[in-house]
């Protein structure tokens, strides 16, 4: 049984409240970049930079992250994911990122992202921002902006959909199949 | 359980080329990062196996390794006991001992690859075998030729020297026919193996003639044994026919760039201000050679299974 | 193996080319010989009776094409092994080769491997060398040679180069009733070559031999027969225009006579592009389909004389490598009747009693050898075949000390299940 968990309407009060919790915690956004996780990461990424923009009438920066050549999983694979391009046409130096996701979950994939930004040059700092907190972590990994806490079973699965990829804005949590 | 490889373009499906292209272009990107090395092949090792001399394929694949953080065992002919008689089996199995994910191999002996394939666990891939195969070539190749015109499709690709001992031309022939490219071959006659118009490819002997409407020219290396094994009259006579000079391109009305699988003999097959010249993309194609490479590598290290 | 006083081989389909005879009967052996034909259930009573219902019993098998490498490399074959292998795949006879270590080109050899013969499974006939130590370059003494036992003259491995040297051999032997058996390759056209030059060697870039390699030495080699009326018999021919040439020559009646192996019969050179198998590495290559349609037209035509083995054993260190490095050559002394009756007896393509011929009768007339037929008289040399036998070829089983087969994992149709020399059983199927 598919549950819808947020709507469009949900999604967009949820980043415009991200947006204003940045700029609070940073003192605006001074130096704030903000980079996505591909592949739903970047489009929420893109809107969370535009708003803050609008709020505080600067240009924030924003990058895309292909985390899949960090990966941690790599021996026990059958084949190899395809690699997406990580774009970061900026110094990250002495920079407060914002890195953006859609789903925290085992807090794997933000480890990968950890890893590759700190290759990419030393930020000021790194601060996760995520749409939905589903738990189960398997590394010492909290998120600073949590759009939705869900509490969820292993075996369940959280679905992110974007307008830009999917058509729709919507978060689903499916019953999945039982491991 | 069967590991992947990567023995040739033949039989090589147009999906599959795709996907390495792809990848490619994501590495490439990569080795444009203050750091150029990511994490993703650490724990997993390859040896480099060269049996046959050779800088630049030799150097594309090590940096590709280091840059992938594979941890990489080098044996060269002139060091291993290759010399002493040990054969290519006996090399091998030394290796796989070692517990060697990967093997990449150059060596004289066209099927060389496909033999270690057979008695090797780990994945082997062909950096060249004899006049066979050199399907890494090929593939940079093809990102070098996707990059500069978008599309395969549709490119006229003059190939010119000595196709019978080109692995290089074999390879590259494979994979623009499947891309969708035409192909078209010219050198002299005794340079030209035995029915080659079966692979779907046009021959020439006349270079003016071949060249109209080429998008590509594909310049060989000579071999300068050939002379002496009596295929050609003279290296002289070489060049005036089938070398690539300026002289011979400002005849040409279309845009066409110029490729060349180095080590370049400049002033045999190609002069030095063709080489050097404003249609030459020779330099694209080595730093493409390292991201294909990695690509490559990435792909074939993640397939437990036959894919 | 203890010879029996007699032998009664009954109920069997016996064929015999030479007297015309395909008949079911009983044949009695005595003392070594073929003592009598008679009609089936007949009175004729022996010590020992091989019952053969529904088998075919035939003059034994004679190739006249192997490599038993002793003296030299014993490590890959020995006369005794091979003729173990021979007797396992049928033949009664073989003839062997001079292209050992050192070659058998004085009377030494031959008396040599004629010793070693007497211990073998089958008749074991030395083919003594066309050149001293096969350097192509001086005549061996052919008077002697022949007086110690060579059946004929072959520097098979190489060829002989020189035109000259070729004219005087086909000359000289004339006085000594021995054939030349040549192996035609012109070795500047062949320098470099690993595989047939065709679209395969193109797509492999495998070095190739050209058909041309050996066509021109077949043409030069019939011209000279025709000019010295030297006997001229051509080894392992693999194209269609060595086809096209032999038959011109019989044509015009020059006295040649002409062999083909099992596997330039059934294999051809697109078998290597898939695989790379160093075991389909062989001189002559593998040619292409049409090369190979061309023999089998030559053996039903009478172009071709007789099928050989050209037995060539390889040890598997020197075999199992990268294709260029590996030696040319085939064994096929426990595969080719088997494979003989697979691929043209039971498709159709060729009746029984001229595969006899060509692998019994034929063989034993170009050489003159004892044998070839099942004359009251005649040696007591007997190959039953079970010609609906369905069975795997093994490498592994091989009597013969080497593998190097391309046939290994074929299912095949037909095989030869006792093996008669002189009236000594000395192969029996499960025994």
């Amino acid at each position: 049984m598919d549950r819808k968990i947020l709507d469009g309407g949900d999604i967009k009060r949820i980043l415009v409240r991200m947006a204003h919790e940045v700029i609070e915690v940073n003192r605006g956004a001074k130096d704030v970049v903000v980079i996505g996780i591909r592949t739903r990461g970047v489009y929420l990424a893109q809107r969370l930079a535009k708003i803050m923009e609008e709020i505080e009438g600067v240009q924030i920066p924003v990058g895309s992250l292909d985390i899949n050549l960090y990966r941690d999983d790599f021996q026990t694979r059958a084949e190899q994911p395809v690699v997406g391009r990580t774009e970061i046409p900026f110094d990250v130096l002495e920079k407060i990122v914002i890195l953006v996701d859609d789903v925290l979950f085992s807090g794997r994939t933000v480890r990968a992202a950890l890893d590759e930004i700190i290759d990419f040059g030393r930020p000021k700092a790194i601060q996760l921002a995520v749409l939905v907190d589903r738990g189960h972590r398997e590394l010492p990994i909290r998120a600073d902006y949590i759009g939705k806490r869900l509490s969820t079973s292993r075996h369940q699965e959280v679905i992110v959909k974007v307008r830009e990829e999917d058509g729709v804005d919507e978060v689903i949590l499916s019953e999945g199949v039982e491991a | 359980m069967g590991r992947e490889h990567l023995l040739g373009i033949e039989g090589m499906p147009a999906e599959r080329i795709k996907l390495i292209l792809d990848t490619a272009e994501s590495f490439k990107e990569v080795l444009e990062r203050p750091i150029r090395k990511v994490p993703t092949l650490r724990g997993v090792s390859v040896a480099n196996l060269f049996f046959e001399p050779s800088t630049r394929t030799r150097v594309s694949f090590e940096l590709a390794e280091k840059r992938l953080s594979a941890e990489l065992v080098n044996v060269s002919a002139a060091s291993s006991s290759v010399l002493k008689g040990e054969t290519l089996k006996d090399t091998a199995r030394n290796i796989e001992a070692m517990k060697v994910d990967i093997v990449v191999i150059r060596h004289s002996a066209p099927g060389a690859p496909h033999f270690l394939a057979r008695c090797l666990e780990s994945s082997v891939i062909n950096a060249g075998d004899g006049a066979h195969e050199h399907p890494t070539q090929a593939l940079l190749d093809l990102l070098t030729l996707r990059e500069r015109f978008g599309e395969l499709k549709g490119l006229r690709v003059v190939i010119v020297g000595d196709i019978t001992y080109s692995r290089v031309a074999r390879s590259n022939i494979w994979g623009l026919k499947r891309m969708g490219a035409s192909v078209a071959l010219c050198g002299p006659p005794t340079l030209m193996p035995l029915r080659v118009e079966g692979m779907g490819v046009e021959v020439y002997h006349n270079l003016d003639q071949a060249l109209q409407g080429a998008d590509v020219i594909y310049v060989l290396r000579l071999q300068l044994e050939r002379q002496k094994e009596g295929l050609l009259p003279s290296l002289r006579e070489y060049t005036n026919q089938w070398g690539i000079t300026a002289q011979r391109l400002t005849k040409l009305k279309q845009k066409f760039i110029i490729m060349h699988p180095g080590p370049l003999n400049r002033g045999i097959e190609i002069t030095p201000e063709v080489a050097d010249g404003p249609y030459s993309v020779i330099l694209d194609q080595v730093t493409n050679g390292v991201a294909v490479r990695m690509a490559i590598l990435y792909l074939l290290s993640g397939g437990k299974v036959e894919g | 193996m203890k010879a029996e006083a007699q032998l009664l081989v009954k109920g069997g389909r016996v064929v015999d080319p030479a007297s015309g005879l395909d008949q079911v009967a009983d044949l009695l052996i005595s003392e070594g010989k073929i003592e009598r034909i008679s009609e089936p259930g007949s009175e004729l009573r022996a010590e020992r009776v091989i019952p053969a219902q529904g088998k075919l019993v035939v003059p034994g098998l004679i190739d006249i094409h192997t490599h038993l490498r002793e003296p030299g490399r014993e490590d890959e074959e020995t006369i005794l092994s091979g003729s173990q292998a021979a007797v396992a795949g049928g033949f009664t006879a073989v003839a062997c080769m001079a292209n050992t270590q050192p070659p058998i080109d004085s009377q030494e050899g031959v008396r040599f491997v004629l010793e070693r013969g007497r211990e073998a499974f089958c008749r074991i006939y030395p083919i003594a060398a066309v050149t001293k130590g096969l350097r192509g370059e001086e005549l061996t003494e052919v008077a002697d040679l022949v007086r110690a036992g060579a059946v004929a003259l072959s520097d098979d491995g190489n060829p002989v180069s020189s035109s000259q040297l070729m004219r005087r051999a086909l000359e000289y032997s004339k006085a000594f009733g021995v054939s030349i058996i040549s192996h035609c390759e012109d070795r500047d056209l062949s320098s470099g070559g690993v595989i047939n030059e065709s679209f395969t060697s193109t797509l492999l870039g495998l070095g190739g031999i050209p058909s041309l390699s050996e066509e021109v030495m077949v043409a030069r080699d019939i011209q000279l027969a025709q000019f010295t009326g030297g006997r001229l018999h051509l080894a392992h021919l693999s194209t269609a225009g060595s086809l096209e040439l032999v038959r011109e020559a019989k044509g015009k009646g020059v006295r040649v006579t002409a062999e083909v192996t099992p596997h330039h019969l059934i294999l051809s050179d697109e078998q290597i592009r898939a695989s790379f198998d160093p075991n389909l590495k062989v001189n002559p290559p593998l040619r292409e389909r049409e090369d190979v349609d061309a023999l089998r037209e030559g053996l039903a035509d009478g172009t071709i004389d007789c099928i050989v083995t050209d037995h060539a054993p390889h040890s598997s260190e020197e075999k199992d490598v990268e294709f260029d490095a590996a030696p040319f050559g085939i064994i096929g002394l426990e595969t080719s009747l088997g494979l003989i009756l697979t691929e043209l007896y039971h498709k159709g393509l060729l009746d029984l009693k001229p595969i006899i011929s060509l692998m019994s009768t034929n063989p034993a007339r170009i050489l003159g050898l004892p044998g070839g037929d099942l004359r009251p008289g005649g040696p007591a040399d007997v190959t039953i075949i079970d010609l609906e036998k369905e069975w795997e070829v093994e490498p592994a089983r091989f009597k013969s000390k080497s593998r190097n087969t391309p046939f290994g994992g074929w299912r095949l149709k037909g095989k030869a299940v006792v093996t008669i020399v002189g009236g000594r059983i000395v192969y029996q199927e499960g025994v």
